[in-house]
Order: C-alpha cells, then sequence, then structure tokens
C-alpha cells in the first residue's frame, strides 16, 4: 500500500534535522493559522495563487528564492561550524547526515536559490521592458513557478521523510547507483530535480518567445534594455541545456528503477558518459545563472550613473558568444579523468576565451561609469562589490583553466572558493542588486537604505573572511566534502571561515530586517511616479506597482538612439501629450490550472520516490485531467473597460506631471 | 608473564610512535608551507611555476582594472564637483578596439602556456630518467588505498613507500566508486574508476612523509582516504621490500573480495605475496565491484546500521 515508506523513514533517532523540521514545520502551521484566521486565503488564492500575472509569478518566484536561501544557508553554517569542530575529532555532524547537507546545499543553491532568483527578477521586468502586457504564456508561466515550487518542497520533505542524497549535489554515478546508494535519498533528488526541471524548461520557452515574438511597436532588438538581452540569450541556454540534464536523470532513473546499465560499473554502463552529459548541461547552467547577473549591472551601473550603457552593441556581442562559447567548455569540470594533453589543452584554451567577452563588459562598466555622476545607492554598492569579487574569482577560474593547474587544485577547497567566488559574487550580488533596484516597482515603495548597505557590507566581507581563507586551503591540499580531518595547518583557516559565514549570517538578518522596517515606513518610502531612480527603461514609464495591464497604452518607440533619449521621449509623451484614447484591454484570466497540477506533480514525485504505484497512477490522471480541464476551458480573458484603465492611468500620469515639473529644470 | 612483557613493550612502542607523531607534526606546522606551493618532485616544482606565472600574468591586467574601476567610480562621484560631466560618452570604436584586445592577447598568452603545459605535464607522459621507473598500481576501494607492487610481489594498504629520486609510475583503477588519487606535494592528481585503468607518473625528489588523500567524493568513509607517503632513499626501499615479503598475509582473488568490502579507518598493513593478475582482474571486472553498503532494508535502517 506505502510501497517502501515505513516508520522507519522518520529519522527519530537524529535530533538535529528532526528538531529543525518540527520547528519550521511549526512555524509554517503558525503562519498558515494565522492567514486563515486573519481571512485572508481567499485573497492569497485570487489575487497570487491562482495570478498569471508575471509580476505577481515573478514575486513569488523571489519569495521562494529568499526562503530557499535561508535553509541553504542554514546548511552552510552547519558545515562551517561542523569543518571548524572536527578537527581530530569526529565533530557534531555523523558522515551520513554531514553528506547529505552538503548535498543539499550545493542542490539548493543552485536549483532553489540562484535560479528562482533570476527567473523571478526576469518576470517581474522583462515584459515590462519589452513595453508589453504579459509573456507569451501567462498560464504556462504560472505552471513553471508551481512546478519549481514542488521541486523545492520534495527536497525539504526529505528532511523528515527518508534522506536526502549523500552523493553531492551532482550524484556521480557509481556512487548514485542503487549499489552504492541503495536509499531514496537519490530518488529525492533526482525527482525533484526532474518536476522543476521540466518548470525551468517551459519558463525558457517563454521567455524566449515573449523576447523574440513580443514587442512594444518600435522596440527592435538592437533598442531593447541589456537585461532583455542576456534574458534572452540565459533562456537560449535553458532551451539548449535543460533538455540534456533532463536526458541524463531521465538514464540514471532507468538504471536505479528498471535495472538499465546506462552508468553502472557492470554490464557496459560508462560512468564518463554521465560526467560528460552532466556537464554538458552543468556548464552552461552558471551561464544561465551569470548572464542575467550581468543584465542587472548593466542597468544598475547605467541608471546610477546618470549615463547610457557604454558599448551597448560591444555588450550585445559579448553576452551572445558567451551564450554559445558556454557549450564547448564543459570537460574543464574533469582534467583530472586522464583525457590526454591534447583534449585538455583544447577546453583549457577554449575556457579562457570566456574571459574575453567577460572582460569586455567589465571595461564597459567602467567606461559607463568614466564621465558620469554616480550615486552610492546600495543597487550600485552591490554591482561595485561584483566588479571587484567578480573579477577575482574570474582570475581563479582561467587559472582552474590551466590544466596542469588544475591537477593540483581540483575538487580542493580552491575549486570551492573559486565557485563562491562568481557565484555569491556575481549572480547572488546581481540578484540583491536587481531586487533593490526593482523592488519599488513591484511594490510601490522603496527599501531602507541604511539597513540594505549595513546587508551590503556583512555580505561582501563576510564573503572574503569565509572564501579567502578557502583559497589558501585549497593551496594546502584540504579537499572538498571532508567530515573530519587531522591535518593542523587547516584547522585555523577553517575558524576563520566559519567567522567569515557568522557575518554573511548578519548580512542575511540585516535584509530580513530591511523588509520589515521598509513595509513599516512604507508611506515615507512610497514611489509616487513610478521612476524612483530616474531610470533608462520601459519599466519605469509605468507606476509603481504597475497595473495588472502595464501600460494603459503600449508605449511607441521612435527613437533611433539609446535608452535614455528612449525614456526622455517616453516621459514626454506620457506626460506633456495629449492623454490618448483609452480602449478596453483584455487581459488573461487567473487559473488554478499550476496550482493543481503542481498539487497533483508533488503527490506523484513522492509516490515514485516511494515506489507507491498506485498514487503515482492517480496523481498522473489528476495532472492529465487538470490540463484537459484547462484545453477546454470557454473563457480565456477578462476584460478591463476603458473607464477603468483611464481612472487608473490618469492618477500616475498626475503624478509623474508633478514629478517632471521639477526635474525639467535640472535637464 | 611473557605476554606482560610483550604487551608492555609494544604498549611502549606505540608510545614512542606517538610522540614521534607528535614531533613531526609540530615539524610540519613549523615549517608551514602550504603542501601544493612546497613541491617534493619535480612535478609539483612545474606545476608551481605554472600557477606562479599564470597568477602573475593575469595580475597584470586584473589589478589595473580593479585599479581603475574603483578610482572611476570614486572620481566620478556625484559629490565631486571636480569630475568632468560627459553624460554622452557611450561609444568609441578606438576604445572598443581595445577592450577587446586586451583580454585576447592576455588570453592568447596563457593559452600558449596553457597549451605547453598540458602537453609538458600530461599525467601520462613518462618522466625523463636514466632508471626505469618503480611501477605501482593503485586500487582505491570503499574506503581505502591499496597500493601493489607488481615486480617486487608485494603489497600495502592506507600506506604508499616509494623509493626517492626515482620516477614511480602509477596504474590506477577502482574497485567500485569514482576516488582521485593526490599526494599535494607530488603534484597531479588523478581520477580512479572501476572498469578502466589511468596512468600518472610522479617523482619525489628527496626521502620525507607527505600526505595522500582521495579528493574526489566517494561515500560516507570519504574522510578516512588518506594515507601517508613514505620516500625513502633507494637502499631503505629495498629493506622495506624485503621486510614486507616476510610478513603478513597473502593477496589473492579471496582475500581482495574481502578487502572490498566497505570499511572505515582501516590501520595499514602490508601483504607479503600478490596475485600478479589481481589488478588486471580488477580492471577488466573478472573480479566483481566492489558490494555496496551490505545490509538495507530502509533508508532509515541504513543510517542506524553505518553508525
Amino acid at each position: 500500500m506505502l510501497g517502501k515508506l515505513t516508520w522507519a523513514a522518520i529519522p527519530i533517532d537524529q535530533p538535529i534535522p528532526l528538531f529543525a523540521a518540527g520547528f519550521v514545520g511549526f512555524i509554517i502551521f503558525c503562519v498558515l493559522v494565522y492567514i486563515t484566521l486573519k481571512g485572508w486565503v481567499p485573497y492569497l488564492w485570487r489575487e497570487w495563487i491562482t495570478s498569471v500575472d508575471h509580476k505577481r509569478i515573478g514575486v513569488m518566484y523571489v519569495f521562494l528564492a529568499g526562503v530557499m536561501l535561508i535553509r541553504g544557508f542554514s546548511d552552510a553554517i552547519m558545515m562551517r561550524s561542523q569543518q571548524a569542530l572536527a578537527f581530530q575529532a569526529p565533530g557534531y555532524l555523523p558522515p551520513d547526515h554531514y553528506d547529505q547537507i552538503f548535498s543539499a546545499h550545493g542542490t539548493l543553491m543552485i536549483f532553489f536559490v540562484a535560479m528562482p532568483f533570476v527567473i523571478g527578477l526576469m518576470n517581474v521586468v522583462v515584459p515590462l521592458q519589452l513595453g508589453v502586457r504579459d509573456v507569451a504564456f501567462p498560464t504556462l508561466n504560472s505552471v513553471s513557478f508551481w512546478l519549481t515550487a514542488t521541486g523545492a518542497l520534495l527536497v525539504n520533505v526529505s528532511l523528515v521523510v527518508g534522506e536526502f542524497a549523500r552523493t553531492g549535489w551532482l550524484a556521480y554515478p557509481p556512487l548514485s547507483e542503487l549499489t552504492y546508494s541503495p536509499g531514496v535519498g537519490v530518488d529525492y533528488y533526482l525527482w525533484s530535480l526532474q518536476i522543476s526541471g521540466v518548470g525551468t524548461l517551459l519558463t525558457g520557452v517563454n521567455f524566449v518567445t515573449t523576447i523574440l515574438k513580443l514587442h512594444a511597436p518600435g522596440m527592435t532588438y538592437m533598442r531593447m534594455p541589456m537585461f532583455c538581452w542576456t534574458a534572452l540569450a540565459s533562456c537560449l541556454l535553458i532551451v539548449a541545456a535543460f533538455p540534456i540534464l533532463t536526458a541524463t536523470f531521465a538514464m540514471l532513473l532507468l538504471d536505479r528503477y528498471l535495472g538499465f546499465h546506462f552508468f553502472t560499473n557492470e554490464a557496459g554502463g560508462n560512468v564518463m558518459m554521465y560526467v560528460n552529459l552532466i556537464w554538458a548541461w552543468g556548464h552552461p547552467e552558471v551561464y544561465i545563472l551569470i548572464l542575467p547577473a550581468f543584465g542587472v549591472f548593466s542597468e544598475v551601473v547605467s541608471t546610477f550613473s546618470g549615463k547610457p550603457l557604454f558599448g551597448y552593441r560591444s555588450m550585445v556581442a559579448a553576452t551572445l558568444v558567451i551564450c554559445i562559447l558556454a557549450f564547448m567548455v564543459w570537460l574543464h569540470h574533469f582534467f583530472t579523468m586522464g583525457a590526454g594533453a591534447d583534449v585538455n589543452a583544447v577546453f583549457g584554451v577554449t575556457t579562457m576565451i570566456i574571459a574575453v567577452p567577460t572582460g569586455v563588459k567589465v571595461f564597459s562598466w567602467l567606461f559607463t561609469m568614466y564621465g558620469g555622476r554616480i550615486v552610492y545607492s546600495s543597487p550600485m554598492l552591490w554591482s561595485l562589490g561584483f566588479i571587484v569579487t567578480f573579477v577575482l574569482g574570474g582570475m581563479t577560474g582561467v587559472l582552474l583553466a590551466v590544466p596542469p593547474a588544475d591537477f593540483v587544485l581540483h575538487n580542493s577547497l580552491f575549486l570551492v572558493a573559486h565557485f563562491h567566488n562568481v557565484i555569491i559574487g556575481g549572480v547572488l550580488f546581481g540578484a540583491f542588486a536587481g531586487y533593490t533596484y526593482w523592488f519599488p516597482k513591484a511594490f510601490g515603495f522603496r527599501l531602507h537604505e541604511g539597513l540594505g548597505k549595513a546587508a551590503f557590507w556583512c555580505w561582501f566581507i563576510g564573503f572574503y573572511l569565509a572564501f579567502m581563507p578557502l583559497y589558501v586551503l585549497g593551496f594546502e591540499g584540504m579537499t572538498r566534502r571532508m567530515q573530519h580531518y587531522d591535518v593542523p595547518a587547516w584547522h585555523p583557516w577553517l575558524l576563520i571561515a566559519a567567522l567569515g559565514a557568522a557575518v554573511i549570517l548578519a548580512g542575511i538578518v540585516l535584509q530580513i530586517a530591511q523588509v520589515v522596517v521598509s513595509f513599516r515606513h512604507r508611506e515615507q518610502l512610497r514611489d509616487v511616479t513610478g521612476d524612483p531612480w530616474n531610470g533608462h527603461s520601459l519599466e519605469w514609464a509605468t507606476a509603481s506597482p504597475p497595473p495588472p495591464f502595464n501600460f494603459a497604452v503600449l508605449p511607441r518607440i521612435t527613437e533611433d538612439d539609446t535608452y535614455w533619449g528612449m525614456k526622455q521621449r517616453v516621459l514626454r509623451q506620457t506626460d506633456t501629450g495629449e492623454e490618448p484614447r483609452y480602449e478596453d484591454i483584455e487581459l488573461p484570466r487567473n487559473s488554478p490550472t499550476g496550482f493543481i497540477c503542481a498539487f497533483f506533480a508533488t503527490f506523484m514525485g513522492f509516490a515514485l520516490i516511494w515506489h507507491i504505484w498506485w498514487l503515482v497512477a492517480a496523481a498522473f490522471v489528476g495532472a492529465f485531467v487538470t490540463f484537459v480541464v484547462f484545453a477546454w476551458r470557454d473563457r480565456t480573458e477578462d476584460r478591463i473597460p476603458a473607464d477603468e484603465v483611464a481612472r487608473i492611468d490618469r492618477a500616475n500620469r498626475a503624478a509623474r506631471r508633478a514629478a517632471l515639473a521639477q526635474m525639467q529644470p535640472a535637464q | 608473564m611473557n605476554q606482560g612483557v610483550s604487551s608492555l613493550c609494544s604498549r611502549s612502542v606505540v608510545a614512542l610512535t606517538a610522540r614521534c607523531g607528535v614531533l613531526s607534526a609540530l615539524i610540519a606546522l613549523t615549517a608551514c608551507q602550504p603542501a601544493v606551493l612546497d613541491p617534493r618532485g619535480p612535478v609539483g616544482e612545474a606545476q608551481k611555476t605554472i600557477l606562479i606565472d599564470s597568477l602573475a600574468i593575469m595580475l597584470a591586467i586584473v589589478i589595473p582594472t580593479l585599479v581603475a574601476t574603483l578610482g572611476c567610480a570614486w572620481w566620478y562621484r556625484r559629490s565631486n564637483t571636480r569630475a568632468r560631466h560627459l553624460p554622452d560618452f557611450t561609444y568609441s570604436g578606438q576604445l572598443e578596439m581595445i577592450v577587446w584586445a586586451i583580454p585576447l592577447l592576455t588570453i592568447m598568452l596563457l593559452g600558449g602556456v596553457a597549451w605547453i603545459s598540458s602537453h609538458d605535464l600530461d599525467p601520462a607522459r613518462p618522466l625523463p630518467s636514466k632508471d626505469p621507473p618503480l611501477e605501482v598500481q593503485v586500487v582505491s576501494l570503499d574506503w581505502k588505498w591499496l597500493f601493489i607492487y607488481p615486480r617486487q610481489h608485494v603489497a600495502s594498504v592506507n600506506h604508499l613507500v616509494i623509493p626517492a629520486g626515482l620516477p614511480v609510475h602509477f596504474s590506477l583503477t577502482s574497485a567500485s566508486v569514482m576516488n582521485a588519487f593526490f599526494i599535494p606535494q607530488l603534484g597531479s592528481m588523478i581520477y580512479t574508476m572501476n572498469g578502466m585503468a589511468t596512468q600518472l607518473n610522479l617523482h619525489a625528489d628527496e626521502p620525507g612523509v607527505f600526505l595522500g588523500l582521495s579528493t574526489n567524493y566517494s561515500g560516507d568513509g570519504f574522510a578516512d582516504m588518506h594515507f601517508d607517503t613514505e620516500a625513502l632513499p633507494m637502499d631503505r626501499f629495498s629493506a622495506w621490500v624485503d621486510a614486507t615479503r616476510g610478513t603478513g598475509p597473502t593477496l589473492t582473488s579471496q582475500s581482495y573480495t574481502e578487502l572490498a568490502k566497505q570499511s572505515l579507518g582501516v590501520a595499514p598493513f602490508t601483504y607479503r605475496d600478490v596475485d600478479p593478475d589481481l589488478f588486471k582482474n580488477i580492471v577488466t571486472q573478472a573480479l566483481p565491484p566492489g558490494p555496496g553498503p551490505v545490509e538495507e532494508t530502509s533508508p532509515g535502517a541504513s543510517k542506524r546500521a553505518e553508525k
């Protein structure tokens, strides 16, 4: 009846996960009770859960990323404290628990923090920047989000029911095969990523279509803001790379469930094939994450320097070059497999070539600041912190691309320091810059600057404290994923690293405080005009938060010049021109399809993990029926009458006119 | 009585070894140079040079870039009234050419370094020497290392003994999951994989004891997969081989199968004789791969069983 699921799956004898899960469960229970008692359930259902509005979905993505960041970071704190304690001692985490923690940390941070964060920002911003009303497939967008949430939920269920993978975040076979990992941990890993992977792939398809096919009149490709270009490149990579991941995991699942031999030791299985395939997805994946971050920095640096971006064409070219080269370097993740000198050298050189377009980007940001009037707001601080940190991380990356250097540094803490250097210093700083920069657009009020800057400095200093010692440890020969160690020279550096993690913790606490304080002072921080930073692109040409239809009248872009000029034109048009003729607007109707589909997907994933076959069948039928019902729907759109559009738009126009009256003397 | 004396003897030997251990640890600590930057052989030496050269080439461009970025960001702050304001400076063909050219030139130089050094330091490439290298066959098991000396017909677990001043050619494989074999002070690591053999050539210049470890995560016993590498002068190495031949069990297919079962923190020991086809049989899977965890009813049970 319940497959492999028995009471033994609950780790009664392990106080740490049980206590943590109990605590989190209690908080979730309290929040749910509070929401129900306050009568917010209908509101949440109507306005958020069933919403197909790209802005709402984007906010939910970022919220998911934030919650998972806290989960992933508590794993990080546990790893750092374990390694600080485990010098010639067992520490407080036994190997089987420690191994789950570092596997979960990597999985969560990449798939459920970094990915939803950048996809969330794309959701909020891209349609606004293109000057359109929504993405190409709004309901599909909702399905994507909820499937991602399903994956995150399943990973967290593994904390209490069963176990998570003990294989590292990429689950190399044969360790991840049934012979060496007979438990359900690897199955949790595989099914949660298969399900969320479907969501990610659909997002890729959705945004490629949106960016290529939906534009405001006159928004040609070479007029698109940099963030749209990087989002396009990132989504092209998703469309090309995620099917590889899905296929690879499918083969591993066939090995584990049906006795196939794709990657087993025996019967002609080939481990090296898995390693090649997973990195053929894995290396593009890092560009999927970093390219949108580059886009954010381009927007932020340009806005706070009060100048258009320098070398726009070069930036576009560099983005696309990176997009293509991303598929030509995967082998550098395993130079130490013994492939031979020619193969290693070719992949070493292609890897280094990626540093060229990346360098171009850095210089472009530098020349964007040159001759500007730089305002040191917190998004700008994140951007400067990024440039410094990312250049260092890029340098250590190129060092690792020299095969003989990699032969002594591969899999060491030097490598760990390198990829945290580019993922925290690049992706996460970019995500935080974008979050602070676009927060007023999404919510209508700015975030508290003082707390934001304090959080930045904690993250910045904490990052250096936590990861510079890891570079040293790499030179000391310390390898990653060690539950305990006996080498005295390693211990002091690990203590410093643990201190760094504590400083980052302070940064996270400050960020939470920032949201609370900003919400309480939202009236003082109110963004009345919809353009709080004097921005350059179309998202600033509408109200904050934007109305459901984004633009009362789709903006018309005629300026064949930079975004600065485009914005001036938009401002003039909106504020000084005649009131446009308002028309009825049709918007896609809210739909619970995504939520219900994910509900069934959750049960299906859980049932597959535990071999509860009747539930697999039932949940599959449920999900399929949901799609059929959606496909046969009668009404697809809601109509917003012209009067209502006019009422909403006039308020914003008045505010904007007042603001422009103040701005014009300055220009 | 006899037993008492011998146990007393062994206890004092243990105490002595422990004291030696502490002493050597202290020496290691005072001579504290990061292992990779303190190589004891030509391979590690060459890799250290490449590390430093590559870093120097990159710092030559990275430091000016960082200084320029921070300087620019500071000088053009809004409150600085002396800074020129160039709101329309968004394009410059010459600058963009330079911007593409500088990284490109740097990478061409560094790419050359990478190309040449990849060939010079290919792990499979034999090291120059007038004497033939010592052959060592390495097998990673759950969770210990087996070193087979095919010409000497002896084997050792979790303790690698090599002669100083003579190249060593390692053939490596794995009994079960992937691992990587790495002695930081001697240079190059390489993966070990079941069903295939990788090649590695290393050379210790001088006698000494170097830490060796697995650098590819291989399961719950991973942290214990380290071993001492003892480089001995040639005559003492021969003496070690002779002494090893005199004692200990023999390594046959049966005793290998026993060894291949999962075990943790195995104290070093040696085999006085080795089946000459053993390594070949492991690589060709004539001997089946290691069995993995034994008792497994449900995941919850497995967690308890392993502790």
